[in-house]
């Protein structure tokens, strides 16, 4: 097993211990808990206000925009972060590449802006 | 039979029994997609799939590929995979007849896209085998493709997203 495994098998075990202590605590807390509900106990806010509704209900179409955004942007940010270790061997031509990406992308954000689907209402 | 593969020389037992841990959550994250009575569970159990194939990454020593297969497809894209479940008309919670008399013709579909991935990816590399000290320069290697020879596909994609943002932006507008 490689070095660069090796390190991430520390993480494996730090997963691993979090899962087995969260289970364990959830679990003999569980087993020694008395467990009585009531229709009144099983609100989603016992001593707050009665829900309205449904939990499962339709979401408006505008919040689709700001998902699309975000997709846009997380992928913008995964081609700059390998640019950006290596900024000073491309030089002015990286540069310039990265502004060509960048102020295109930045069209899709300019015509949301415009057409006013950011204003969260 | 298993074993014997195991132990032999130039195998690495430790890789292979990773792999084969993450493959069956795999397995089972995909299995309750199709089958959860859930659309929400179904995209939860999606977020297991794709976080199980950028453990695969990690263990192939493409780091930067398993984070962005994080930020990307379990971050972004499952928000938008929920969203786009929330926006739709279909019932959300749980649903009774979600069962479609046809799908076992998903199993020949199934089986005919293993056989062209497999096919593609034997032709592809050949005898080609990756370094067994995995390490991870990919970022470098990556930034170094897509301002070479990748540099006007990665321009064209830039078209691509701005043509996503502007076609869900008309298309969620009312007016």
């Amino acid at each position: 097993m490689s070095q660069f495994l090796r390190d991430y098998l520390t993480v494996v075990w730090f997963g691993a211990i979090a899962l087995v202590l969260g289970g364990l605590l959830l679990g003999v807390a569980a087993l020694l808990r008395p467990n009585k509900p009531t229709a009144q106990k099983l609100i989603a806010y016992e001593s707050g206000v009665d829900p309205v509704g449904d939990g499962w209900s339709q979401s408006q179409v505008r919040y689709y925009i700001f998902a699309l955004l975000f997709v846009i942007f997380d992928i913008e940010a995964v081609f700059i972060f390998p640019w950006a270790t290596q900024v000073e061997r491309y030089g002015a031509f990286g540069l310039v590449v990265m502004l060509i990406f960048l102020i295109l992308l930045l069209d899709g954000l300019a015509y949301a802006w415009k057409k006013g689907v950011l204003r969260w209402v | 039979m298993s074993a014997v593969i195991l132990a032999a020389d130039d195998i690495q037992v430790a890789q292979n029994i990773g792999f084969g841990i993450i493959a069956a959550i795999m397995v089972i994250g995909a299995l309750k997609v199709v089958t959860s009575k859930n659309v929400v569970h179904a995209a939860l159990s999606l977020v297991l799939v794709l976080s199980g194939a950028a453990a695969q990454y990690i263990l192939l020593g493409a780091e930067f590929v398993a984070v962005s297969q994080i930020l990307v497809y379990v971050g972004a894209v499952m928000v938008l995979f929920l969203f786009g479940v929330m926006l739709t008309r279909a019932k959300l919670g749980k649903e009774t007849d979600l069962d479609q008399p046809k799908a076992w013709l998903g199993v020949p579909v199934a089986l005919l896209m293993l056989g062209v991935l497999a096919w593609v990816l034997i032709d592809g590399f050949q005898d080609e085998r990756l370094p067994a000290d995995a390490t991870s320069k990919a970022a470098v290697e990556i930034s170094d493709s897509v301002l070479g020879p990748a540099l006007v596909p990665f321009l064209a994609l830039t078209f691509v997203l701005v043509a996503a943002v502007i076609g869900g932006i008309v298309l969620a507008r009312k007016d």
